[in-house]
């Protein structure tokens, strides 16, 4: 038996589920933020891609000014209280703490963040003050971290913002991609209401934007932000990919999201990938009650692109890695019953199939981690955007502006894919620069 | 948005977050690094004539993990040229017209006063401040704190730049004294426009018990210091209270000692300070601190409705009197959260060793409850508990009257006989001594 049990309530789900940074009380957050040196020019700020004056926050938990913390927070980051979550805190702000340099634990930068953000969400504490109304209209597409946060910035600055949004629901992969025991589906929406709250943008959901729509809103919108993140995962290109049981991570973890414990996982799971992504689907699956999840990935561990500490936050809870092994073909009729591999030796950075290697290891479940497909259709039917050659957007990294004046970009669709920080950041910066482009 | 400005005796500046004069306010360069960083006024370090100092200097005290609860320091005042902070003090005014730069001044003789005054006011200075308190070396010399030792002197000193300064003066105290109304009302009676305090405690640190020297060491001697820092904060704010309250005094202050963030600020402002001074927290993390202070000053001003500095000054005040004034009959007793209780068990240890066997202890699940009738309320187990909230001390109805030892007094209502039936104790829970020997 493994040891996590398919959850069949929502409570078991939780459970199965259970939050890897719970919220502070106030004796922890009392404690921990006591810790902090208020170091000059503090290593964990340079560390936090959207600059959050981290050793500020802190002293401002520690005298008891809890909205004056989350203000220092979110006038930073939008995203203040989910990044305090889901961050890779172990290779951002709390991996560069000082304290790690004498082996002494870091300071939980990340929990004390969702502790003083926290509080103004639960309170609904009023921070900002939206400047005058601007009379410029921008559309942002996309709901996700980049949209909404470069939706804040802009709301702040006294301009209409209309948001756009293919789903149903907002915050992008912070709801439908993280993994669930590093942040729930209520914290992840109770920020995002506070935040329309505190700066009354639109959202139209369930609003897919195509090549039509966007020139009518190229008509209405004195600018537009493109935050449209990744598509679906990547085809691998090798057969069986269509068979029963085969699917892709980002599906996979969105269903896990959405269906909870209705979501189907089999029993003996296989994991293709080395990424973060993969990382997390084989956790997820694990904790979902698989009886085998493998990880199985064609270079070395020390190759992963995955952070070291999710690769052992996954095999903590079961998960077990296989490297050197490249998929040649999904097996099975009509259901997924195995794959066929290779084994391979990485020379001068290229993988190789060792020849007369190949075996078999069976399964019922295949989940492709394979990377996310780009939006390159879509963005190319738009006049003078620049795609590099793995459709990444071209733009000033100054102000997020695309050689097309109008478009400005933000987020994964921009980066190719990072964190949730990341686009908050990105999100903010092409806010500013429609808003130097547009003048006020 | 709540106005930070204040106004110290007609020193006006954009917040009420001053440099005390010290190290950090030692050159033109780190005055305009601390304005830049939005301090609001400065007390450049006293200027007199330059001294010459040792090396090392300071000593400090550390508090288990938490490094400099206090500091000490051995240190003079300025050992640079008068002409030099003069031509630093014109240019950061030039920089900075509407910050608060204040002179600290310590000389002997009435025509270096004179002079010095005029100095200062040439290059521009907002205000003066009279260093009567530095505790350590210049008081051999007559100076710093034996001045504020000696009303007399003080007043005669204070009246001789009052003679000639036509900017606001402050006189600054030292705490080394038993009542620091006397060299308050000495500074009144001279005729200065304020008073700030306190100035350092004469302390020593601590001894190097290897080489049998106290801290800091200068070629194997040592001697006494100046103490600062988080430590002597409940010295500067009884001071400043002490100052606040008294009639014959009746000046504005600026309220000095241990101050390290918004909330040190605020409770020195409620107390009577007008504005506050700020140097061992400066000097352990730079000015940088001072983003915490204002943030937090202007949320508590927002939250409690404040507009402006000056409707929190004092505030506290009408609470603090004398002990005979207290109610006799007001009664509170702890209470414990079980559910937060984490068994350390030191709130069970600190009434049973050190106050009144009041609680007791559930020795299978460690968790201590409070014996009521024999709690006196004294705070000791909620102030030594580790868990925020766990312990709380709640009011309980006495059903007697509010009556006050002053008010009993008046009608002969007290204990006067060593075996007097009205001791307080009387009737209250103490174990047999033997009892001290059961497991
Ligand atoms: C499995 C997985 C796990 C992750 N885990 C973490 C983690 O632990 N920590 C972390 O920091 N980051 C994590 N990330 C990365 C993070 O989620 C993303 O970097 C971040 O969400 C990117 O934000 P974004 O706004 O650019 O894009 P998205 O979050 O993808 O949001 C884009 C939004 O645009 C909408 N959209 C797309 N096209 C259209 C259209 N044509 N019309 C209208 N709407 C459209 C989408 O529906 C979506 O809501 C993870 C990502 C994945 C895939
Ligand atoms: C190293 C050092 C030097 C000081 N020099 C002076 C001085 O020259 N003049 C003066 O008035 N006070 C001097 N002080 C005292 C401070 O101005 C201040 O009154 C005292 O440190 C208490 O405040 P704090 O607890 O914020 O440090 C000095 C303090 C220190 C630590
Ligand atoms: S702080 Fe250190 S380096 Fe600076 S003067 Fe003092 S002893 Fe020297």
């Amino acid at each position: 038996m493994s040891e996590f049990q398919r959850p069949k309530t929502e409570e078991e789900y939780h459970a199965n589920f259970k939050q890897i940074k719970p919220l502070m009380n106030d004796t922890q957050a009392h404690v921990e933020s006591g810790r902090c040196l208020f170091c000059y020019d503090a290593p964990c700020i340079q560390a936090c891609p959207t600059g959050i004056d981290i050793p500020l926050f802190i002293r401002q938990i520690h005298s008891g000014n809890i909205k004056g913390s989350a203000k220092t927070i979110y006038s930073a980051n939008y995203f203040g209280k989910a990044c305090g979550q889901v961050c890779p805190t172990e290779v951002l702000c709390e991996g560069s703490c000082v304290f790690t340099k004498q082996n002494i634990e870091p300071i939980e930068i990340g929990r004390l963040q969702a502790f003083a953000t926290n509080q103004a969400i639960v309170n609904d504490t009023k921070l900002f003050n939206l400047q005058e109304n601007q009379n410029k209209k921008v559309a942002v597409i996309g709901a996700g971290p980049a949209g909404i946060s470069a939706a804040c910035e802009l709301r702040l600055a006294g301009f209409n913002v209309e948001i756009f949004e293919a789903r149903e629901k907002p915050s992008g992969l912070t709801l439908y991609g993280v993994a669930p025991y590093k942040i729930d589906n209520k914290t992840v929406l109770d920020e995002m209401d506070y935040l329309q709250k505190s700066f009354g943008y639109t959202v139209h959901y369930n609003t897919a934007v195509d090549a039509d729509k966007l020139k009518s809103l190229e008509n209405n919108f004195d600018a537009i932000l493109l935050a449209i993140g990744l598509g679906a995962t990547s085809a691998l290109g090798i057969p069986g990919e269509e068979l029963d049981g085969c699917l892709g991570a980002i599906e996979f973890i969105n269903d896990i999201r959405i269906q909870k414990q209705n979501t189907r996982v089999g029993k003996n799971v296989i994991v293709l990938g080395g990424g973060n992504t993969a990382m997390d689907a084989a956790s997820e699956a694990a904790r979902m009650g698989a009886e085998n999840a493998t990880l199985c990935y064609r270079r070395s561990k020390d190759e992963m692109r995955a952070y070291g500490f999710e690769y052992e936050l996954a095999k903590g809870v079961g998960v077990f890695g296989l490297f050197n092994i490249a998929p040649l073909e999904i097996l099975g009729d009509k259901k997924v019953e195995g794959v066929k591999f290779i084994r391979t030796k990485v020379i001068d950075g290229k993988v190789k199939n060792l020849e007369g290697t190949e075996f078999t290891l069976p399964c019922d479940m295949v989940i492709k981690a394979t990377g996310q497909s780009k939006f390159v259709d879509f963005l190319s039917s738009i006049e003078n955007i620049n795609l590099d050659k793995s459709g990444k957007i071209g733009i000033n990294p100054e102000t997020g502006q695309t050689d097309n004046p109008k478009y400005f970009a933000a987020g994964d669709a921009l980066n190719g894919g990072k964190e949730v920080v990341n686009a908050a950041a990105e999100g903010k910066i092409a806010a500013r620069g429609i808003i130097g482009f547009l003048g006020k | 948005m709540p106005d930070l400005k204040t106004n110290l005796a007609g020193i006006k500046s954009p917040n009420p977050f001053w440099l005390a004069s010290a190290p950090p306010t030692n050159s033109g360069y780190q005055v305009m690094k601390a304005f830049d960083a939005g301090w609001g006024g400065a007390v450049w370090k006293t200027l007199g004539i330059p001294v010459v100092n040792v090396s090392s200097r300071y000593g400090g005290v550390n508090y288990k993990d938490k490094r400099l609860v206090g500091l000490n320091n051995i240190e003079l005042i300025t050992d640079r040229p008068l002409k030099d902070n003069l031509i630093e003090i014109e240019e950061v005014k030039k920089h900075f017209p509407d910050h608060a730069v204040v002179a600290s001044l310590m000389v002997q003789s009435k025509a270096e006063w004179h002079q010095i005054v005029k100095d200062v006011e040439n290059a521009g200075c907002d205000g003066i401040e009279l260093n009567f308190g530095c505790p350590h070396g210049m008081c051999e010399r007559g100076m710093g704190s034996a001045v504020s030792q000696n009303p007399d002197v003080l007043e005669t000193l204070t009246n001789w730049v009052m003679e000639v300064a036509k900017v606001p003066v402050i006189v600054k105290l030292s705490p080394n004294i038993t009542d620091i109304r006397v060299p308050a009302r000495a500074a009144k009676a001279g005729n200065a426009d304020a008073i700030s305090l306190i100035n350092t405690v004469q302390s020593l640190v601590g001894v190097d018990i290897d080489n049998f020297v106290p801290y800091p060491t200068v070629d194997g001697k040592s001697t006494n210091g100046g103490y600062c820092g988080p430590a002597i904060k409940p010295i500067g704010l009884n001071m400043v209270k002490e100052c606040a309250q008294d009639e014959l005094v009746n000046l504005p202050i600026s309220g000095i000692g241990g101050i390290e963030n918004w909330r040190d600020a605020v409770e020195y402002i409620l107390l009577g300070s007008t504005n506050v001074q700020v140097c061992t927290a400066v000097m352990h993390y730079g000015f940088g601190i001072i983003r915490e202070m204002i943030s937090g000053l202007e949320q508590y001003m927002a939250d409690k409705n404040f507009n402006r500095v000056q409707e929190m000054v004092g505030l506290a005040l009408p609470n603090v009197s004398n002990w005979e004034n207290l109610n006799l009959s007001y009664k509170v007793i702890a209470e414990i959260k079980d559910e937060k209780c984490i068994g350390c068990d030191l709130c069970y240890v600190a009434c049973d060793n050190g106050a009144h066997q009041a609680i007791g202890l559930n020795k299978e699940t460690r968790i201590p409850y409070i014996i009521e009738e024999n709690c006196v309320g004294c705070n000791l187990c909620s102030l030594v508990c580790p868990v925020e909230q766990c312990i709380t001390m709640k009011q309980i109805d006495t059903g007697k009257a509010e009556v006050t030892w002053r008010e009993r007094t008046d009608k002969d209502d007290i204990p006067k006989t060593f075996n007097d039936e009205l001791a307080g104790g009387i009737g209250h829970f103490v174990p047999k001594p033997g009892d001290a020997f059961k497991k």
